[in-house]
């Protein structure tokens, strides 16, 4: 049992960092001009759809998220309704943290925004992915004894790692090297993204480690 | 309660931190006092017999003279090796001066050209003008403009009527404004500039040298040093440069006439990465090129040569060569090569001999030497006195040689050679060079101070137990130590310097102290529990260290290193504390305290401890929280709009809050800025007594009540009063002009009047409780009590009756004799209520806090008001989350009684210091100091410089002083809040719980009390301390680093005072906590009739 799921959570995390390998790699093929850093709001919108899209698929073939009862076309779209708010309103929040935070207000507002897109369909999608639009089993979920499952450790670690990220990514920011990954926001996306794909090999390795001394209620 | 050893602990530490701060300062600080006076062409007269009649007036060797200085011009950039085939980009650029020495070795000559550290071109500059070795801190220097007021070269060129010319960088202009007669400064700041600088002066130079206009010409290029700043020197870019400079070394010796010396100098070296500013040889040989079409040097290249020029030489030689008097406080020698062995030289006009220029300059050296030597004390008395002597010999010796008229004694020369050189030695021993010892021993005696902090704040218990180690030993041993250190001094020097001692009493001091902890601390372990030592091992305590909290100090502490973070602090602090911040409430959710348990099948199972609150009051107190982060947030957000600006932050904008009203043009702006500045007071005082009114502590009769009740008021008052009067323009109501100036002079002396006496009522009368007996209640009460209660909801009654019980049977026994039971408020109530005991200790805490904000307030520009109520909701909200989170983790019942407070919020406290620094308009830069605090309530000046620098620092320190001042309140504020979470849901009168004791629990455990008091001040001074300590280890590593004395030194002078502050506040709220604890004391004493004095021991 054990082994299955880690086995299923490695592939698909597999699968989540080549899409965002392939985000990089592919638009630089077809798109001339395209590059991390001189185009780097494409290349951020880019990796944000490939993960949304894979997360969104792989979650949903692999059925974690929905209880196996059915529901009514009706219920399932207003659940997809409300997952969509609830993402734009993700968005939203992030936008105002990372203002919190010492973003510039009004000059690159885009730019911001574009981070907290980024930072929500590395984050926040997964928490609809596995647990729905339900922001009460969020908050649950981080808490010690909060997860429930593999995927709720595995989306701790993963959503831990990728805001981790983006908060140290945002330290080089005052230096003064001038280098192009200093710009606002080139270093927290990176870090967020860095910190996301740590997450996705650390999840797993930590689970595998772990494994004799987790054990999970059920709900 | 244990009031003296808290005190003494504490004061021990700070003394110990101070005594690591000084020392290091003592080395790594150069102080040097100016000397103000000048010399005058009457001075340098001959000695008696001879008839040279003025110096100045005498024809000088040259008329005029060309210095061209290029920045950061090394000795390895001027030498021409023609053997090298291979040359580095540095290399063989300059092949001009070697041709020029070996065709014409009469007319020019090249020396390596040492410099003095701090080899910055500002210290630099000031150091080949003045002839002395300028150090960081000049005193008398004013920091708010760089002009050089000592006696100088330009300086003396201008008395005797020679027009200096300059052209280049504009440092020259801000050291020496308005002496020029025609100056053509260009803009030095930007270090990726290579070439405006250097084009510009092009442009003008030879124009300049072909018009006649001109004695003196300087011409600073800077080039080549911005080439080595951005892309080191090896570097093809350095190559072009150098060549530049080559053809430009060309041209002007083109256009040379025969009355004319150039000079072409760098003023630093510079290292293998392009920087300068510290004392390695490769910073601090520049090159020095002497060429004249005339012949210069009367004999030929020799063995006499010396190797190397030290750069005060070129003032006294240069000034001996144009004919002006050598400048008052130079201390070099001159470079005999350029003077004739021989009298005046055959075909030399005017010319000094050898020995003629070595007396006028050791007569100069020795008249600056008494000035100094009657001014400060910190050359040593006997080398001092030998110097005198033989200076005497000298004289006696020269004069006697003149009159004589012996031709010339090589040996005399060489004396007074000898004695230049050893009064240059002596006064760069004094002032140029980092002490590395006290440094070194500066930084052991910090670390070790931080160290034992660290410790104090981890076994105050032990410490208060009196288990630990005692002061008595540790003191013994440093008395000690200090003891042998200046026996070891006598005996190898003959003479005791106070800093050794010092450094091992504190070193002594610190040892035994942490020797005597390790041992008792093993001792506790051993009793304690053996399992539980066994197991911790190493690990436990680095995985604590690297929990958030010491990780965001940490990066904290690291910033400090880099130059980056020190110039964008203010946002690094605040990023910090808003990280830290955010963590508090994912902390306590990640422990699942956050949000009411449901029924979970865990608590039932025995895994998880079950809930010390009912639901309902967790959710009260996780809203309360979560509103207190909110709170927080928009206050840290709304703060960044009131940061002052640096200039190395390119584009910003200084806030618009920073500036006076009076500077605003805006009239519709203008009283907006007031309107948002009487509001922001208004709401300031209001809070505060409101605080205070809710606790119930307005009714009491007492001196602080006194305070709140009246003075604050007339405090806000006379501050709004006085910005109306100080934002007036002053050419508007020129009828009232008097009243007005009146009025500027007497509001703020008002202010400052009661604000002492409010500082001494509260000393005095601590003491905010009101006691109502049933006597007294109808008749003596200055406010409807039942009012109070209905707010309030405090139980007195509850708390003095869970106290001491048996007292008040007693009490109402003793005090009513004939009760009345038919009064309204009987019912069952104890006879004795006291309103405002459960805050009696932080009700003046808080009271002095606020009255000291709107003190401190008054030394701030107006727009400023804000900035301070963002700072008193911020401390709020920082107490009501500590105080939230206390009750959610349920400590103060788990652990039996421990006040001790954790480490974030201390830390945070700390954070929040140092971000309303920078929040309050200041910045660690002394430029931008905010003088214009020193002439609050003193419009005229002052006579004295006690006063002002006082309200100087009290004004740049303000933040360090209101957040020290209220650190204790981490302490109380969790029993002040506590009463809220055990009181169920209504904020109505009524339903008292046992529980409700708030401050008054602090009195049943006072040796907890002062553990978690000594151990609260300790974190906090810990924290505090540890940045100085990084700050101090930035200054110590980075010593040579460009920006050392621009952002270093400045931001560790700054993180110092602010520690200093940090420790005088820290001591007097604690003070104040003991102080109102031996008044609560007395109270009861009082309370208490005589028979029931026996009961009291239990208390």
């Amino acid at each position: 049992m054990w082994d299955r799921e880690i086995r299923a959570m490695v592939s698909t995390h597999a699968i989540m960092a080549a899409s965002v390998f392939m985000a990089t790699v592919v638009p630089a093929v077809f798109l001339p001009g395209f590059s991390v850093y001189g185009t780097h709001l494409s290349w951020l919108y880019s990796v944000s759809a490939a993960v949304t899209g894979v997360s969104v698929a792989v979650f949903w073939l692999l059925g974690i998220a929905q209880p196996t009862k059915k529901h009514s076309l009706g219920y399932k779209l207003s659940r997809l309704c409300r997952c969509c708010v609830y993402f734009f309103l993700s968005c939203i929040f992030f936008h105002f943290v990372v203002l919190l935070y010492g973003a510039p207000l009004v000059e690159s507002a885009l730019e911001t925004f574009s981070l907290a897109v980024l930072l929500t369909s590395l984050t926040t999608l997964r928490c609809l992915c596995v647990l729905g639009p339900n922001v009460q089993a969020w908050i649950r979920v981080f808490s010690r004894h909060g997860a429930m499952s593999v995927w709720d450790t595995c989306l701790q670690i993963t959503v831990a790692c990728t805001l981790v990220g983006a908060w140290v990514g945002a330290f080089p920011i005052p230096l003064d090297w001038d280098r192009p990954w200093q710009v606002w926001p080139v270093s927290c996306s990176l870090g967020a993204v860095i910190g996301f794909l740590t997450g996705l090999v650390a999840a797993p390795a930590w689970i595998h480690h772990h494994r004799k001394h987790l054990t999970y209620k059920s709900k | 309660m244990k009031a003296l050893p808290v005190l003494c602990l504490l004061l021990w530490v700070c003394a110990l931190y101070l005594a690591g701060i000084y020392l290091f300062l003592s080395g790594f600080l150069l102080v040097r006092l100016e000397v103000n006076r000048t010399s005058t062409c009457g001075d340098v007269l001959q000695p008696a017999g001879e008839e040279h009649g003025d110096f100045c007036r005498a024809q000088p060797r040259f008329r005029r003279a060309v210095l061209l200085i290029i920045d950061a011009l090394k000795i390895d950039f001027a030498r021409f090796d023609p053997n090298n085939t291979t040359p580095r980009p540095y290399e063989n650029k300059l092949p001009v001066l070697e041709e020029t020495v070996s065709v014409r070795p009469s007319h020019s000559r090249l020396y390596p050209f040492r410099a003095d550290p701090p080899t910055t071109t500002m210290q630099r500059i000031k150091g080949f003008t003045t002839g002395s070795l300028p150090t960081f801190v000049d005193v008398g220097n004013n920091f708010a403009s760089s002009a050089i007021l000592e006696d100088n070269l330009i300086h003396q060129f201008g008395r005797v009527g020679k027009r200096v010319v300059f052209m280049g960088d504009d440092t020259w202009e801000s050291l020496f404004p308005k002496s020029f007669h025609r100056s053509l400064p260009f803009p030095s700041f930007n270090v990726k500039d290579l070439h405006t600088v250097d084009n510009g002066i092009l442009q003008h130079l030879y124009t300049t040298m072909v018009g006649g206009d001109w004695e003196v010409l300087v011409a600073h290029f800077l080039g080549v040093d911005h080439c080595g700043h951005r892309f080191g020197p090896d570097h093809p870019a350095m190559a072009d440069k150098l060549t530049q400079m080559d053809g430009v070394i060309r041209s002007v010796m083109e256009r040379l006439q025969n009355d004319t010396l150039l000079v072409v100098m760098g003023d630093h070296g510079m290292t293998d990465s392009g920087d300068h500013g510290g004392e390695s040889q490769k910073e601090t040989d520049a090159a020095i090129f002497l060429y004249s079409p005339s012949p210069l040097f009367p004999a030929r290249p020799s063995r006499a040569e010396p190797d190397v020029v030290p750069q005060t030489d070129l003032v006294p030689t240069l000034a001996l060569l144009l004919g002006v008097p050598i400048p008052y406080s130079s201390v070099g020698q001159v470079l005999l090569p350029l003077f004739p062995s021989h009298g005046p030289a055959e075909g030399v006009a005017g010319g000094l001999s050898q020995l003629d220029a070595l007396w006028i300059n050791a007569k100069q050296v020795n008249r600056f030497l008494e000035t100094y030597s009657g001014m400060a004390a910190d050359i040593p008395a006997d080398i001092l006195s030998d110097l005198k002597e033989e200076f005497s010999r000298l004289s006696a010796d020269y004069l006697a040689a003149v009159g004589g008229a012996r031709s010339s004694s090589p040996q005399l020369a060489a004396a007074m050679q000898a004695y230049l050189t050893r009064v240059r030695d002596t006064c760069r021993a004094t002032w140029a060079q980092f002490s590395a010892g006290k440094m070194a021993a500066g930084l052991a005696v910090l670390g070790l101070a931080c160290l034992l902090c660290l410790t104090v704040s981890e076994m105050s218990a032990t410490l208060m137990r009196g288990e630990g180690p005692g002061l008595k030993r540790p003191a013994a041993a440093a008395l000690m130590t200090a003891g042998c250190a200046a026996a070891a001094q006598l005996l190898g020097r003959g003479s005791v310097e106070a800093a050794w001692c010092l450094v091992a009493a504190a070193l002594g001091f610190e040892l035994a102290f942490l020797w005597g902890a390790r041992q008792s601390r093993g001792i506790v372990m051993a009793t304690k529990s053996v399992s539980k030592a066994n197991k911790g091992g190493a690990w436990p305590r680095l995985h604590r260290l690297l929990a958030p909290p010491f990780s965001v100090l940490l990066l904290r502490c690291c910033s400090l290193l880099s130059d980056s973070y020190v110039i964008a602090e203010g946002r690094a602090v605040t990023f910090l504390l808003l990280s830290l911040v955010l963590y508090v409430p994912v902390r306590l959710n990640w422990e699942g305290l956050l949000l009411p348990p449901g029924p979970d099948p865990l608590k039932a199972a025995g895994l998880l401890p079950s809930a010390p609150l009912s639901p309902s009051a967790v959710r009260r107190e996780s809203g309360a929280l979560l509103g207190c982060v909110g709170l927080l947030i928009g206050c840290l957000f709304a703060s960044l709009s009131f940061h002052g600006c640096r200039e190395e932050q390119g584009a910003c904008q200084p806030s618009p809050f920073l500036a006076p009203l009076s500077r605003l043009q805006d009239n519709q702006l203008r009283n907006l800025h007031y309107v948002l500045a009487v509001c922001s007071l208004g709401l300031w005082t209001y809070l505060l007594r409101r605080c205070l009114r809710h606790y119930g502590n307005l009714n009491s009769s007492g001196g602080a009540a006194f305070v709140a009740r009246w003075l604050l008021p007339f405090l806000f008052t006379c501050l709004v009063l006085h910005w109306a009067v100080s934002a007036t323009p002053e050419d508007s109501f020129r009828n009232l002009s008097e009243l007005i100036g009146l009025a500027q002079l007497a509001l703020p002396r008002t202010a400052y009047c009661v604000l002492g006496l409010a500082l001494v009522l509260i000393w005095v009368d601590p003491l905010t409780v009101f006691v109502k007996t049933k006597s007294t209640a109808s008749g003596s009460a200055p406010l409807p009590p039942p009012r109070y209660r209905a707010s309030t909801g405090i139980s007195p009654q509850a708390e003095l009756h869970h106290l001491i019980p048996q007292l008040y049977q007693r009490m109402r026994r003793s005090l009513d004799d004939g009760e009345q039971s038919g009064s309204s408020e009987a019912g069952g109530r104890p006879t004795v209520e006291a309103y405002g005991l459960g805050t009696a200790y932080s009700a003046p805490l808080l009271l002095l806090c606020g009255v000291l904000g709107v003190g401190l307030l008054l030394l701030h520009p107006e727009g400023m008001a804000p900035s301070f109520l963002l700072l008193l909701l911020e401390s709020g909200a920082l107490l009501h989350i500590h105080a939230s989170a206390v009750s959610l983790s349920g400590r103060q019942r788990t652990q039996a009684g421990g006040f001790s407070v954790p480490w974030t919020p201390v830390i945070s406290w700390s954070l929040a210091a140092s971000q309303f620094f920078h929040a309050t308009g200041h910045l660690p830069t002394f430029t931008s100091i905010q003088w214009s605090s020193a002439f609050v309530g003193f419009p005229d000046g002052h006579v004295g410089t006690a006063l002002p620098a006082t309200l100087v620092i009290l004004n740049t320190f303000a933040s360090y002083i209101l957040f020290g001042v209220g650190c204790p309140l981490l302490l109380l504020w969790p029993l002040v809040r506590e009463v809220h979470g055990s009181r169920g849901g209504g904020r109505a009168c009524g339903d008292e719980g046992e529980d409700a004791v708030m401050e008054m629990r602090l009195r049943e455990k006072p040796q907890q009390f002062s553990s978690a008091l000594l151990q609260l001040s300790a974190r906090y001074l810990f924290v505090q301390g540890v940045q100085v300590f990084f700050s101090v280890c930035a200054a110590a590593v980075l010593r040579r680093h460009l920006m050392v004395w621009k952002v270093f030194a400045p931001k560790l002078m700054f993180e110092a005072s602010g520690f200093l502050l940090s420790c005088a506040s820290l001591l007097l709220g604690v003070t104040l906590v003991l102080r109102v604890d031996v008044a609560v004391s007395r109270w009861f004493k009082r309370l208490v009739p005589d028979g029931a004095r026996s009961k009291r021991t239990h208390l």
